[in-house]
């Protein structure tokens, strides 16, 4: 499923006092099996635009091509539930997508609001449970009785029962311990990957957004302020730097050892596995 | 030895309804000055520890001691003013309609006269890059803005500890570097204590020591040198190591020859470099 959006701007609390720009002009692709990664310094947008994609935000100005449907300013949708199906986001706070009195009705609701049978759907949960690597006994407890990192596995487990087409994820890995954290990336990846998911990934990380995406957009100050392959946007540090953002780890100790090499790389390595092949490589080639 | 500000003995602790304890048998000593990390696979017992040094839970068994005072019913408030805590989920710790307000909350508790509450305000506010927010409804911001904001009403309160559970998890990394190093300022010039508890391993290699969590007992405590040496025991443990011990280990792997594993950049570079480069 594709989504384009085109010149979209969105204001909170707009025609009140407290009316506050958030993003403005903000257009780009996603195309449909493809993994996009927002990056942006605190502030910038990212998350306002997120919540455009299942239409948790309308825009004030511009639309939104979501597969066959356009979201378009000034105009009442009605039966979104289509694209809620379809399209599943994980928020920035777990806490906020979390709400009913045990784990296994809040991953078993996603599916049966859309119409699965509640046998099917309670599979459905325990399959999730295990996807983000928690034991089937917290399926009886409290959403809320669980610890910060347990909680934002569950909201994963969530929207992973609903089966969407488009998996849009706002910084899923914050709170996650590290091993969880890798464990997680690895599982988005191969979603879309073999099963054809649609990724759009906001993070904080540069050493994942160079690690999974196929296309990155940098956001600042509410606008797009540049979009181009993990390839493209890494070789361009100054670009990051003027927006507070910088490269990966593995792109700085690459910048550290051409120093002492003298010459570039003959390309820009954007994991550290790809880095280590490379020197290893170079060494043979000057012994 | 320097000095002791906090001490938990053989603490206890579980969840009402809950067959499992959140925490079991944990002792642990803090000195004043210290930066320490606290790590740990989801679910270990950090944040009901850190929750208990803010008497938000007493311990079942054992007892904490803050600041010569061991925590109970009766001192709570007392110790509170010793310890600052930075919250796990910001939105838990907001209390004003304003930021400014938020901030000015805890201030205004502690009998601050009005004026020099505007001052250390701003100030707090400025330390974070949060002064054009002043008015903004804390629950209205970003995920990282709520986290600056959450951390200047604990630096607002000057308390001797402070204690952030994962305060930073939402931050870019270049605001995530300026937050610690203002944090790490203070420890200097201060003499403030703190305690960090952390999935970001780049940080708990910058800690004086590190603890390490392992379903609600302490596992293992060391200097980060020490904790990072265990590489293959961490990931079981649900960790990691930082990159630069990463990076040794696979230039290691693709046969490339080092003295030992690097937990700085330009070391690592200049060990590659002079082994395998200048023959
Ligand atoms: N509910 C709200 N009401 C008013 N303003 C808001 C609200 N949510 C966000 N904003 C403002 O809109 C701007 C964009 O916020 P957004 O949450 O999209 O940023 P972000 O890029 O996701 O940041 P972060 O990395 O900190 O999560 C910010 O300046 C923020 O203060
Ligand atoms: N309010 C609660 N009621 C019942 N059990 C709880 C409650 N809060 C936490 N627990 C349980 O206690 C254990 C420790 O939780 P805690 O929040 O201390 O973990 P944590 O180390 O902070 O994890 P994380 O890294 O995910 O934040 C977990 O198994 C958790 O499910
Ligand atoms: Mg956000
Ligand atoms: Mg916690």
């Amino acid at each position: 499923m594709d989504i384009k959006l085109h010149e979209v701007e969105y204001r909170y609390a707009a025609g009140t006092p407290f009316e506050r720009m958030a993003i403005t002009d903000v257009s780009f692709h996603i195309p449909s099996g493809e993994y996009v990664a927002i990056i942006g310094h605190t502030g910038s947008g990212k998350s306002t635009v997120l919540q455009h994609l299942n239409v948790l935000l309308k825009p004030l100005k511009g639309e939104i091509d979501i597969g066959s449907r356009t979201i378009a300013a000034g105009r009442k949708e009605k039966n979104l539930k289509e694209i809620r199906r379809r399209v599943g986001i994980v928020f920035q706070f777990p806490e906020h997508q979390l709400f009913e009195e045990t784990v296994e009705k809040d991953i078993c609701f996603g599916p049966m609001n859309f119409g699965v049978q509640e046998e099917q759907a309670k599979q459905r949960a325990r399959d999730a449970i295990r996807l983000v690597g928690l034991p089937e006994n917290v399926l009886e407890r409290s959403p809320f009785d669980l610890s910060g990192g347990q909680m934002r596995r569950v909201a994963i487990a969530g929207v992973l029962a609903m089966k969407p087409d488009v998996l849009v994820l706002d910084e899923p890995t914050a709170g996650l311990d590290p091993r969880g954290r890798l464990d997680m990336m690895e599982m988005f990846a191969s979603l879309q990957k073999k099963n054809g998911l649609t990724c759009v990934l906001v993070t904080h990380s540069m050493e994942d957004a160079a690690r999974y995406a196929d296309r990155i957009v940098m956001m600042h100050k509410g606008r797009v302020y540049k979009t181009g392959t993990p390839r493209d946007i890494f070789s361009d540090r100054d670009s990051l730097t003027a927006i507070g953002l910088d490269v990966p780890e593995t792109i700085r100790f690459q910048h550290l050892f051409e120093e002492k090499l003298g010459y570039p790389l003959k390309h820009l390595c954007l994991t550290p596995e790809e880095l280590a092949q490379e020197i290893r490589r170079l060494r043979g080639d000057r012994q | 030895m320097g000095e002791m500000v906090i001490s938990i003995q053989d603490v206890s602790f579980q969840y009402p309804d809950q067959t499992a304890f959140a925490l079991q048998d944990v002792s642990l000593r803090v000195q004043r000055g210290e930066w320490l990390a606290i790590v740990g696979h989801n679910g270990s017992g950090k944040s009901t520890l850190a929750k208990m040094l803010n008497g938000l839970h007493y311990p079942q068994t054992g007892q904490v001691t803050i600041g010569g005072l061991t925590l109970s019913e009766d001192n709570v408030w007392a110790i509170r003013e010793k310890l600052g805590m930075v919250f796990q989920n910001p939105d838990n710790q907001f209390v004003g309609t304003t930021v400014q307000d938020d901030v000015a909350f805890g201030l205004e508790n502690n009998g601050v006269e009005q004026t020099k509450m505007k001052e250390r305000v701003l100030t707090a506010l400025q330390k974070v890059g949060m002064t054009a927010f002043l008015n903004q409804e804390p629950h209205h911001l970003s995920g990282g803005q709520k986290q600056r904001v959450a951390i200047a009403s604990v630096i607002a309160l000057r308390p001797d500890i402070i204690l952030l559970d994962e305060a930073t998890s939402m931050l870019d990394p270049l605001g995530r570097d300026e937050v610690m190093d203002t944090i790490r300022e203070l420890k200097e010039k201060e003499g403030l204590t703190v305690i960090s508890i952390t999935h970001d391993l780049e940080e708990a290699a910058k800690a004086d020591r590190v603890v390490v969590l392992n379903e609600g007992s302490v596992y293992t405590e060391g200097t980060p040198q020490e904790i990072f040496q265990m590489d293959q025991e961490l990931l079981q443990l649900g960790l990691g190591v930082p990159f630069s011990v990463r990076m040794s280990q696979l230039l290691a792997d693709e046969g490339l020859l080092l003295t030992q594993r690097h937990f700085n950049e330009e070391e690592l570079v200049r060990d590659v470099w002079t082994l395998n480069f200048t023959k």
